[in-house]
């Protein structure tokens, strides 16, 4: 086994230890493919799992009442990737958004990125959001899938560190590291996902 | 918060939440439950090493806070943050109050920080006309109840899911099922719109990293990526000490914090910012942003040769988790605004004398903290150091000043010991308790039936038990300590038979007396010191190969009090004592090299305790367990061999109910091992546990080890 197969296996390994969905694709079309079936299988009353079925204040039901389709949104992607997801998107009736997102607080179905590294050693991803769309679809998204190269995992925080800092020092810059999805466990210790990030991640490792 | 004005206020609100069934079974689960996913968060990693390359790394930025600082505001500004520094806590709530004025903000989203509740910067900006919302879970819960957090991590661990959707009710108008997966639901939604309406949004910062001027935000639920993102402006709060030089400074922490806070390999999400992003809700597309750092103490804090190590404090919350007492009471008892060890400490640098005079007396000085702490802090000395700067401040009580007094002076400290013998005479039952407490006792204290003084004192028997050797291959001191002495010395002449077996010449230097803990834990630093220089002269180090005690409270305060307390002139020969010093156990095992055949017989089902300071204090894990299996006994491991018995000497006495409580749970644990008897290296731990034990009608046989061991010799 190569290096860096071991190193995507640990990956995988360790992010599903934090309730993530792992899968391989071997395309880009096929991570397409992969979130428009999931979005097409979430349920259809959209928001019921993040709280819109909850007995609500009226300020926070508006904004529940906001969303009234299926939405996916891919901020960061390149202009022709975005055009063959939203083909795929407008085929099955869901909205892509590639900005915009402030005008869907109420939250999104789904959030689409590629991740920029991966760190095996904890299942990490690490995402440059610097743009605002890119960051808020994977904070308002009630399912956050992330592509990941497989050969940008590294091993651990060490071994990505020059990086990041170089990263850090082209200012402004907002990194996140993402491992799993929102979790709290503030109400009796008792674990539960999803209490403002997204409560679902899904990880698509990429063989490139 | 915890306020009382005086300790008996304070025993009163501790019995409060002693009472409180819900926090009690909370605790304890998870007690439980955290030591378990520590261990396995920390599965394969060099704690000790970490640990160690952590405090190295924050004594140096701690050693240059003012050059941090100059650094992180030049990289912060030059992206276009605005830096500023504020002395005290009324100003850096000022400040933030005047930037949210200036930005015209009135609705304020906040993530957690624990440096802003040090500041009650809510009621600051609140008595402004701003709506602050915390948006953490916990936080917002206990900001609902109008209360303080009582964890660090986990602030609302003291409330049931059933207060929680009281409060929920409350919020929304409407009746809401007390179903965890619900109420967080519920919170999402509720806050989502909080986000929405804010137009700034405060944070706190786990790191400020110098090289990039950047922050690193933890958190798991994701609040602070959308506080940090949503309103057009955002105020980072941050104590001096987060100033981290590099970006390996932090992730090295990170390693840790999360696996020693809740047993995570690392949290949900680890936010870097640099300098303002983007932000369409700015009219001009930017967002502002400000870092305040505070102050508060700390410059002057970094600049003391014993306390400046608090300021490598990481707030994983792990001494805590951890904590006997912080698991029978919880965190409204166990600190003012940070909780737990640390709590006690800083209460009395960021908060004052008052504030601190009362809870810092309520550590038992178990050691679990700072076994477990991720910058290697030596929390029960600080908090005993506290107590002791308190005591001078304030004023010395009575009790505690003639305490000192007599362990300064051996001989009448001894007289006094045989003159006490000798009165409760016609009090003394078969079994070497005393059938009434004596009346300086409170009724508190019956929860264990206390020993009598022994009707020969272990130092009058030593002329007649003295072995004599002919050639012997090593000399050593025992070192009794008073229990021994005066209490148990039968344990002492157990220990003496097994050592002297092997070709030790022993002796027993007459003018030795208390260690000098007791003196320590009642803040008494001065008795303390005087006893440690008795000691020093009456064993001459150099005049021996080793001192050995059966008392492991006495080694580890032998062993690493003295040297300290000697001071720089006496520090040499305090270093050599100490170096000399060793403990029953390790001694007969590792120094002896006894084994198995110097035992014959078996023994009975036999539970083992291990003394704080003896598996903490010294680091002694193996060697005991070892002799017993050695000697034959059938050991039987238990559950929570290493957690305090509940004695911690003068805290039983001060702190009745909590020992109480916490000798009960060890007790149960053995009674349900089936156990028959229950050694330990500690007199003071068979003290307690004997008492605890008849006291309980168990049929259980308490006794030290020594005596386990001496039974079986061949």
């Amino acid at each position: 086994m190569t290096a860096t197969a071991t190193l995507a296996d640990t990956f995988a390994e360790k992010a599903k230890l934090v309730s993530a969905v792992v899968s391989t694709v071997k395309s880009l079309e096929e991570a397409f493919d992969y979130t428009v079936d999931l979005c097409a299988k979430k349920e259809a009353c959209k928001l019921l799992i993040s709280g819109c079925g909850e007995p609500l204040s009226p300020p926070a039901e508006g904004l529940c009442e906001t969303k009234q389709e299926k939405v996916v949104a891919a901020p960061a992607l390149p202009a022709a990737q975005f055009k063959a997801f939203k083909k795929r998107c407008d085929e099955s009736g869901f909205k892509l958004l590639q900005k915009g997102m402030r005008d869907n607080l109420g939250g999104i179905d789904i959030g689409f990125t590629v991740a920029d590294w991966g760190i095996a050693d904890t299942g990490t991803l690490v995402i440059d959001s610097s743009s605002e769309e890119l960051r808020l679809a994977t904070m308002i998204s009630e399912i956050h899938v992330a592509v990941l190269p497989i050969s940008k995992i590294v091993a651990d925080t060490a071994a990505q560190m020059k990086q990041q800092v170089a990263l850090m020092r082209k200012t402004p810059n907002y990194t996140a590291f993402v491992t799993g999805a929102s979790r709290t466990a503030d109400i009796e210790r008792v674990l539960a996902l999803g209490v403002h990030g997204p409560l679902e991640l899904h990880i698509l490792l990429l063989e490139d | 918060m915890q306020t009382a004005q005086n300790l008996t206020q304070y025993r009163d609100e501790l019995k409060g939440a002693l009472s409180n069934e819900f926090l009690r079974k909370a605790m304890d689960n998870f007690a439980v439950a955290y030591r378990g996913s520590r261990v396995r968060a920390f599965t394969g990693i060099d704690v000790e090493t970490l640990v160690s390359q952590i405090a190295t790394a924050k004594d140096a930025s701690i050693s240059r806070l003012d050059q941090l600082f100059a650094e992180f505001k030049e990289k912060a500004e030059k992206a276009g943050v605005h830096v500023h520094l504020a002395r005290t806590a009324q100003e850096a709530n000022e400040i933030i109050g005047r930037i949210a004025e200036n930005a015209d903000c009135k609705k304020i989203v906040k993530s957690k920080s624990m440096t802003a509740e040090e500041t009650l910067l809510n009621h600051h900006l609140e008595a402004k006309g701003m709506e602050v919302t915390e948006t953490d879970l916990g936080e917002w819960i206990i900001q609902l109840r109008h209360e303080g957090p009582t964890h660090m991590v986990m602030p609302a661990i003291h409330l049931s899911r059933f207060q929680v959707a009281d409060l929920f009710t409350g919020v929304t108008g409407h009746e809401q099922d007390a179903e965890i997966e619900r109420l967080v639901k519920v919170a999402r939604r509720e806050l989502r719109q909080k986000y929405v309406d804010a137009d700034m949004g405060i944070s706190g910062a786990n790191f400020c990293v110098a090289e990039t001027g950047s922050l690193g935000i933890i958190t798991n639920e994701g609040n602070a990526r959308l506080v940090t993102t949503l309103p057009r402006v955002h105020v980072a709060i941050a104590g001096l000490d987060k100033l981290t030089p590099t970006l390996e400074d932090a992730l090295r922490v990170i390693k840790v914090l999360p696996r020693n806070a809740t047993g995570q390999a690392i949290t949900s999400y680890v936010t870097w910012i640099t300098g303002p992003s983007e932000c369409q809700a700015s009219p001009d597309g930017k967002k502002e942003m400000h870092v305040v750092f505070l102050d508060n103490g700390r410059s002057a804090l970094a600049k003391d040769p014993i306390f400046s190590q608090v300021l490598r404090c990481v707030r994983c919350g792990a001494c805590a988790n951890v904590c006997p007492v912080y698991r029978l009471v919880g965190g409204h008892q166990m600190g003012h605004i940070y909780i737990g060890a640390i709590g006690l400490i800083l209460t009395y640098f960021f908060h004052g004398r008052e504030a601190a005079k009362n809870l810092v007396q309520n550590c038992i000085n178990c050691g679990a903290c700072k076994h477990v702490c991720a910058a290697g802090i030596d929390l029960p000395r600080l908090i005993k150091d506290v107590h002791a700067r308190i005591l001078d401040e304030d004023g010395h009580p009575t009790q505690s000043t003639l305490l000192g007094k007599v362990l300064k002076n051996r001989t009448l400290f001894h007289t006094l010991l045989r003159t006490a013998r000798l009165a409760q005479r016609p009090f003394k039952t078969q079994g070497g308790f005393l059938r009434h407490l004596p009346l300086i006792f409170d009724k508190s204290q019956n929860f264990r039936a206390l020993p009598a003084i022994a009707s020969k004192a272990f130092r009058d028997r030593w002329p007649e038990i003295r072995p004599r050797v002919d050639k012997p291959t090593m000399k050593i001191a025992l070192f009794s300590g008073c229990v021994q002495d005066f209490v148990y010395p039968e344990q002492l002449e157990a220990a003496v038979r097994v050592i002297a077996g092997q070709n030790v010449q022993v002796e027993f230097p007459m003018g030795q007396t208390c260690c000098g803990l007791p003196a320590q834990m009642m803040g008494e630093t001065e008795a303390s010191r005087e006893v440690a220089r008795l000691n020093m002269t009456a064993i001459d180090a150099a005049d021996y190969d080793y001192i050995v005690t059966s008392c492991a409270s006495c080694a580890s305060h032998l062993k690493h009090a003295y040297p300290r307390l000697a001071g720089e002139e006496g520090q040499v020969k305090a270093q050599q004592f100490a170096d000399k010093v060793i403990d029953f156990s390790s001694f007969v095992h590792d120094v002896l090299g006894v084994g198995e055949e110097a035992f014959t017989g078996t023994g009975k089902k036999t539970a083992y305790h291990s003394p704080c300071h003896l598996c903490r204090g010294l680091g002694v894990i193996d060697q005991p367990r070892e002799l017993l299996r050695d000697a034959g006994v059938e050991y039987v491991p238990t559950e929570e061999e290493d957690v305090c018995c509940g004695f911690g000497g003068t805290f039983s006495m001060k702190f009745p109910e909590l020992s109480a409580e916490t000798l009960e749970r060890k007790l149960k644990i053995v009674e349900e091992s089936g156990a028959q008897e229950l050694v330990t290296d500690c007199p003071g731990c068979v003290m307690q546990l004997r008492g605890g034990a008849e006291r309980r009608g168990m049929r259980l046989n308490v006794r030290h080890i020594a005596e386990s061991l001496a039974e079986r010799l061949k």
